[in-house]
């Protein structure tokens, strides 16, 4: 890869909750090159969403520490640049959609004034012309009728195409990189592969970097070249899509794609991870996963494990896997 | 949206007219005899029996009961039994007072009690929030009347600023001494309103800024006072509006104690002057003009509420 | 049997639910402040006894005296003392807040409840209720207060039913959305009749957003007799209600500015702790629950 569009180094992040402080995002980098589509993915309070926030620095700051480490975009540190500059980056520079495409517009504005808004924003155009360019969105991302529900109220729209105005309104200004916090997971499933459908189609037309953030392995094979998978605040392992699904390396990564459904095959049960993800605030000697992690050793629930290089663009976070698989292929 | 002020309406009938008989039979409970009360302590028995006769007060309750709502069909609220005038005369002399008195101190609520709802929740937990809930505990908490003795004796006995009582119409003076007749009591009458509009604005508010919603205006890169007046506020609005009624209804209801206070010559004095002097066709009058008012007054609160909330306004 | 055992399991639940709140409640800094206040008021009323002063015996040799060590809020224009009727003054108050407040939660939630289960009955229900709500409480009070006379249970019934339609319609609010749980179907298809439905399950369910409403009550209450005794619609003098301490003391206020001054801060101190009270338990209770009045 070539110098990175955005690189994360270290954030960590930490919250103030009722039992005291705890580390939601604990020492994360990740890199993402321009055009390209990485993936995070883990279970919910992975931290994965937190990180993404704090790359656009919208966490909450009322129960937040500022965020530590550094986030690297067009020579600038994010974690550092002054609020005003940050305002121009958000929603021209870098844009975000989240997963509840029911709450996240505005019920007492119009359609044309949401999109329109970065428009007048970023680009200084007037309210005139801020509507004729929302249509053209409104058609950018398959809105049928756009002319007529650009006025429209967002109480008037399906769960779905609420997406595709959050979509619209993202790429109004046409971002280098968009962040999708679970896109999908509040849809229908039929219409959960037409959004995924249009960010496809639209990140190759516009040529934007994308971070897709799911829990959905399924959406990950259909969207990632890259994957970062998650766990407890912590990477445990990066790959590129086809090498993960292929050959995973760490243990919980197994455990995420044996949970997946597979269509041609008849199971009675699904399998799943046993156990659940732990307290956040709960301190857990050595590997975080080892209390759930099938193939424990003693060493992991008595060492930090580090993450390790594993081949070719991948790490992982388990020294035993990682071990045995330099093993093989020396052999 | 004119179909439903029609059945807006047409729900107000019933209500207004279980309201009328309720303020018929309430005034017929009133003890003492208004007859008595006309006459004077002096008068022969025949002469109270005579001016009973006058008044139709021997007659069967549902006979008189009926009559007047004869005459309240034809718009004849009835003659004052002590004023020698028809109550709708009575009314109309004093209701610029009570209006004048009313709106002046809304023009004092609506943007101070709004305003700290807002500034309290956008700086929620800090000193400024802490100070903000403590002034409006205290205004729900001060007793109006006690307020404005307090406050004339400071403002008006010892500083001299403003008239103690009395009232100067806009007619007589223009607007500087009508406003100085009216912002003393104006502003303690809006101690209680401004408490109650803090704490209402300031929970919605609360509740607005943690939709997600915001967050989306702040990732399209719009600054903070952008997010709270534009985003932010309209739907704060929404709940507010909602007591909008019940906020005009305790702005009334503490203007008759106020007026009391501070000798205005408006509809509280009126009413308790009628109650006093047993003027029950007065009471009456004025009572049921007060639930017509508040009839127009809450269809008028839900045609603003159309207005703020565009789900309503489409249905 | 299946709705025995919901039941069982049920007050289980309600028991450890009920353990949770009081710790929250005991946490909470508004609430123990209001509680603390009303305490405090509850034990000095109880306590105006001890004074060993009759409120009403007049000196008048004494009239006019500021506050001193031995009347602490000084004395009257016919010399009695203030402290004492003060004293006397928050029994009568708390007593007629806390009559006004169960009056008006029995028979707001009685009319609630009824409205809710009854659907015949809501429409006329809801409609008087309307009507009572279409002039300000206070002046429906007033009214009210004179018509029944001068007596303290005619200032208690009078604020009672000026409260009753807003506790209602809260009530009602809340038993509505209970009607449509499930476990309601499910007492309903196993013969429960609407007497049970009623008392077990859609009173018990309203009883947190009636508690804090009948807290706020109690405040208004104080401060709305308060006002009535002010206007003359009060307990007859020369009860020592605060409201006609401050009426009797405001032509002397210049002058003697002591004798409407005490009372006031009584009822702004009494109004204040319900008010801190009824936050505390709003947060705790029914977080979403709006200030209603």
């Amino acid at each position: 890869m070539a110098v990175p569009l955005l690189e994360v180094d270290d954030l960590t992040v930490r919250f103030r909750t009722d039992a005291g402080w705890m580390t939601a995002v604990d020492r994360v980098s990740l890199a993402v090159g321009e055009g390209e589509a990485l993936g995070i993915v883990g279970e919910s309070g992975s931290g994965k969403s937190v990180t993404a926030l704090s790359i656009l620095r919208l966490h909450a700051a009322a129960t937040t520490r500022m965020p530590t480490g550094k986030i690297h975009y067009g020579g600038k540190d994010l974690l550092t640049l002054p609020t005003r500059e940050m305002r121009q980056i958000r929603g021209g520079e870098i844009a975000m959609i989240f997963q509840d495409p029911m709450s996240s517009l505005n019920p007492v504005l119009t359609i044309a004034d949401q999109i329109g808004e970065s428009l007048r924003l970023h680009q200084g155009v007037d309210q005139a012309t801020a509507r004729k360019r929302a249509i053209e969105l409104l058609d950018l991302v398959r809105i049928p009728d756009a002319a007529r529900r650009v006025d429209e109220y967002p109480h008037r729209l399906s769960g779905g195409m609420r997406q595709r105005v959050m979509i619209a309104i993202a790429i109004a200004c046409r971002p280098k990189l968009l962040i999708a916090d679970e896109p999908t997971t509040a849809l229908d499933v039929t219409i959960q592969a037409q959004i995924l459908d249009l960010l496809r189609d639209l990140q190759r037309e516009l040529g934007m970097s994308v971070i897709l953030i799911t829990h959905d392995m399924g959406v990950i094979a259909e969207f990632a070249r890259r994957v970062m998978v998650m766990y407890a605040g912590r990477v445990v392992e990066t790959a590129p899509v086809g090498q993960m699904f292929r050959r995973p390396v760490h243990p919980y990564t197994e455990g995420l794609l044996t949970a997946i459904p597979k269509l041609d095959v008849d199971v009675r049960r699904l399998p799943t991870i046993a156990g659940s993800i732990p307290d956040p605030t709960a301190v857990i000697p050595g590997c975080r996963y080892s209390p759930r992690c099938p193939q424990v050793q003693e060493s992991c629930r008595r060492d930090s494990p580090a993450l390790l290089p594993a081949g070719p663009e991948r790490e992982a976070r388990c020294p035993p896997r990682v071990a045995a698989m330099a093993k093989e292929t020396v052999a | 949206m004119f179909r439903g002020i029609m059945m807006r309406l047409s729900q107000a009938v019933p209500v207004l007219l279980i309201f009328s008989v309720m303020v018929f039979m309430l005034m017929h409970l009133l003890p003492g005899d208004p007859a008595l009360a006309i006459a004077g302590p002096d008068a022969s028995p025949e002469a109270v029996q005579k001016i009973r006769e006058q008044l139709g007060l021997d007659r069967p309750l549902i006979v008189q009961l009926l009559e007047w709502f004869s005459h309240l069909a034809v718009g004849n609220f009835g003659e004052s039994l002590t004023l020698k005038q028809s109550v709708i005369s009575a009314v109309g002399e004093r209701l610029p007072v009570t209006l004048s008195l009313s709106f002046v101190s809304l023009v004092v609520t609506l943007p101070i009690g709004i305003g700290l709802g807002v500034v309290a929740a956008y700086w929620r937990n800090s000193w400024i929030d802490a100070w903000v809930m403590v002034l409006a505990l205290l205004g729900v908490s001060l007793p109006g009347f006690w307020v404005g003795i307090l406050s004339v004796l400071y403002f008006s006995v010892q500083l001299g600023w403003f008239p103690p009582s009395g009232y100067v119409p806009l007619t007589e003076g223009g607007v500087g001494p009508w406003l100085a007749s009216l912002i003393q009591p104006a502003v303690v009458l809006a101690l209680f309103q401004i408490g109650f509009l803090a704490r209402i604005t300031r929970s919605a508010m609360l509740d607005v800024l943690d939709q997600d919603f915001i967050r989306t205006a702040r990732a399209k890169g719009v600054d903070e006072w952008t997010t709270i007046s534009k985003h932010a506020f309209r739907n704060t609005l929404i709940p507010v509006v909602t007591v909008l009624g019940i906020t005009l209804s305790l702005l009334v209801g503490g203007s008759v104690v106020i007026e009391q206070v501070f000798a205005l010559p408006g509809i509280g004095r009126l009413i308790v002057q009628g109650i006093l002097n047993r003027d029950y066709p007065l009471v009456q009058g004025t009572m049921l003009l007060f639930g017509f008012a508040f009839v127009v007054i809450n269809i008028l609160v839900d045609i603003i509420y159309t207005i703020v909330d565009p789900r309503v306004r489409y249905g | 049997m299946a709705e025995a055992t919901i039941l069982a399991s049920g007050e289980a639940i309600a028991a450890r639910r009920r353990f949770r709140v009081l710790r929250k409640l005991l946490h909470h800094r508004s609430f123990m402040a209001g509680f603390i206040i009303v305490a405090v008021m509850v034990i000095a009323a109880l306590c105006a006894p001890l004074t060993g002063v009759d409120p009403n015996q007049m000196r008048v040799r004494l009239r006019f005296r500021p506050p001193s060590e031995v009347n602490w809020f000084g004395t009257d224009q016919f010399g009695r003392d203030l402290f004492t009727r003060t004293l006397y003054g928050a029994q009568l108050s708390l007593w007629i807040g806390l009559a006004v407040a169960v009056l008006s939660g029995v028979v707001g939630a009685a009319i609630g409840v009824l409205s809710a289960q009854f659907r015949r009955l809501d429409s006329l229900l809801m409609r008087i209720m309307d009507a009572l709500m279409a002039a300000p409480a206070i002046l429906l009070a007033i009214g009210l207060g004179a018509a029944l006379g001068p007596q303290t249970h005619s200032v208690i019934i009078a604020l009672a039913v000026a409260y009753i339609p807003r506790t209602a319609r809260i009530v009602r609010a809340s038993a509505l959305v209970t009607r449509e749980l499930e476990f309601i179907e499910a007492a309903r298809v196993s013969g429960a009749s609407s007497m049970r439905i009623m008392f077990k399950h859609l009173l018990p369910n309203a009883s947190g957003p009636l508690l804090v409403q009948s807290t706020f009550v109690f405040a208004f209450a104080i401060l709305a007799e308060a006002a009535l005794s002010f206007i003359g619609i009060g307990p007859p003098p020369p009860a020592p209600s605060w409201g006609n301490i401050i009426a009797e003391g405001r032509q002397f206020a210049v002058q003697s500015w002591w004798i409407m001054l005490f009372p006031g801060f009584a009822i702004s101190l009494a109004a204040l702790g319900m008010n801190l009270l009824g936050d505390g338990l709003r947060d705790v209770l029914d977080p979403r629950l709006k200030v209603e009045s």
